[in-house]
């Protein structure tokens, strides 16, 4: 099963397994991870599921959207380099990803 | 009045004792299980709140997102799994009991805010406080014909599960109300292969959600990627084919009849206010709270599509009240709610925001665009972007933004900080609105 290392802003460090095939965001928020709001559920319309995803596992990823992208200037906290929006992260078998979420998502 | 559960509740009052056949006694009984009763339980494990919480909803399914109903969900593209707001893991750990397929019919309340719900199975659960998240219902289209077989509506998972079975079958659809669930049903059902009629009662689309240019450019925008929408067109009755019990057509007032297995209504939606009437609660389009989301006996909080609150946008009108039904105010209320529970007096101050997929629309709606005297369109025909910003002398009060993620970003951030806009230089749809927003 893919497990996704969720670190929250302050350092600490949960390990969540999910299903191939369901994204980052409804991984956290099936299992109430913390940092995640995802108000939208995944239709990519509220930035509430910023994560900044560890530069080794960036190339893992695929390539954002430009909504995505333009989504992604609405974040709470600023975008990095290496921000994504968790709900258009798939998770695959192979993937074991190491994100952080931001000290807040509104 | 005591806004703590722990401190008002007593020990063991009188008429709370278990009987047989009934749950343990909660100390918190939230009654509907969709968005803003989740999110009261999950605000208030977060805040703290110890006491044992009840989760009750009347339908078969463990609490789950309705937005994908009429779109991805009803196309396919998502699971029904993926809509489910917490695994059963989460509920346990967090000491939340989930109720399902059970109707409250009555209530039997004391003063101090206990009591004990009845539910049409003859269950009864004990609470010492009480949480009414119950939502509205779709309102029904009172005409000639409309209960047969294939005359639809869209507002709860069953809904979506009875017009995907028919899906199949079906050449013809007629979508009546081109409201936001109708249009994203009828865009959804012509990705499907179905043709497709909406027809809307008044003269332009998506009623008072928004404005006049946003409705234009949507019924100009679906006409052309080839939707028949009719406006200022009722249906008078509906026909049933040769058993008799199915649909067959929408006749309208002109006499003219349009095939249909399906005829989906969409016609807006009811509040739910039967439980806060049985209680003596204030009603009035919706049930009545105040900034702390208490209801008229100070003690029960009434959250969401059901409840009808102070404006919650910084300077709006003083005694401005309003129902507002979308996700967003179903999350920012259950919040305040989680607050006055756990006896913090917490306004709910916040910008409501809405979002309505409907083909490759993205429409994202800031702030509420009531009483403005003022618009400035962006256009971006090459990019297929548009927005239109409203003002009230001078102040930008809301944006409605179509695949333009970032003037919906700048508007709604710029409100959320009393921020301004200017009306002249938002007018070029090449200016990031971000670089010339105002401290006002």
């Amino acid at each position: 099963m893919p497990t996704v290392h969720f670190t929250d802003a302050e350092g600490a460090v949960r390990d969540v397994q999910g299903n191939p095939g369901d994204s980052v965001m409804e991984t956290a928020v099936r299992n109430g991870v913390p940092g995640i709001i995802a108000e939208c559920g995944g239709s990519l319309s509220c930035a509430t599921c910023h994560v900044f995803v560890r530069e080794d596992c960036l190339s893992q990823l695929p390539p954002m959207e430009d909504m995505e992208d333009e989504m992604l200037y609405g974040t709470a906290v600023d975008r990095e380099e290496n921000s994504r929006l968790s709900c258009q992260l798939r998770l695959t078998d192979e993937l074991d990803l190491f994100v952080t979420t931001p000290e807040t998502q509104v | 009045m005591s806004t703590h559960v722990a401190a008002a509740a007593p020990a063991a009052a009188p008429g709370l004792e278990s009987q047989p056949g009934t749950p343990t006694r909660t100390g918190l009984l939230i009654i509907g299980a969709s968005q803003s009763g989740v999110q009261l339980a999950v605000s208030l494990r977060a805040l703290g709140f110890d006491e044992h919480i009840t989760l009750l909803g009347d339908e078969d399914h463990r609490p789950y997102q309705r937005p994908a109903l009429s779109k991805e969900f009803l196309q396919g593209t998502v699971e029904s799994e993926s809509l489910i707001f917490r695994s059963n893991t989460y509920w346990a750990e967090h000491n939340v009991d989930l109720v399902k397929g059970e109707f409250i019919v009555r209530i039997d309340k004391e003063p101090d805010g206990s009591g004990v719900a009845h539910s049409a199975s003859g269950k009864q659960f004990p609470f010492k406080r009480l949480a009414l998240t119950v939502g509205a219902r779709a309102r029904k289209l009172e005409i000639e014909g409309g209960d047969l077989d294939g005359v639809l509506y869209l507002r709860n998972a069953d809904d979506a599960l009875a017009l995907k079975a028919r899906v199949g079958d079906a050449r013809d659809v007629v979508v009546i109300g081109g409201g936001f669930i109708g249009l994203e049903a009828a865009s959804s059902l012509q990705k499907m292969g179905k043709n497709v009629t909406v027809l809307e009662f008044g003269p332009r689309l998506v009623g008072r959600a928004v404005g006049e240019e946003t409705a234009d450019y949507f019924l100009q925008a679906h006409r052309a990627r080839g939707l028949d929408i009719r406006l200022n067109t009722a249906a008078a009755r509906f026909t049933a084919d040769a058993s008799g019990a199915s649909v067959a057509g929408v006749e309208l007032q002109d006499g003219t009849v349009l095939p249909a297995q399906i005829v989906l209504i969409g016609i807006g939606v009811i509040p739910n206010t039967q439980l806060a009437e049985q209680l003596s609660l204030a009603v009035d389009n919706g049930i009545v709270v105040d900034r702390y989301a208490l209801a008229s006996d100070g003690t029960t909080v009434a959250i969401g599509d059901c409840a009808n609150m102070p404006n919650p946008v910084p300077g709006s009108a003083p005694g401005e009240r309003i129902r507002l039904e979308s996700v967003n105010n179903a999350i920012e209320h259950a919040k305040v709610a989680a607050y006055s529970l756990t006896g913090r007096r917490e306004e709910y101050a916040g910008i409501p925001w809405f979002w309505s997929n409907q083909a490759d629309l993205k429409l994202q709606i800031a702030g509420l665009c009531n009483g403005y005297d003022q618009t400035v369109i962006r256009r971006d025909q090459e990019r297929g972007k548009f927005s239109v910003l409203y003002y009230r002398q001078g102040q930008v009060i809301a944006a409605d933004c179509v695949n333009a993620p970032l003037d919906f970003m700048a508007v709604k951030n710029a409100l959320a900080k009393g921020q301004n806009i200017p009306a002249g230089p938002a007018a070029d749809p090449a200016t990031p609105l971000k670089t010339i927003t105002t401290d006002s």
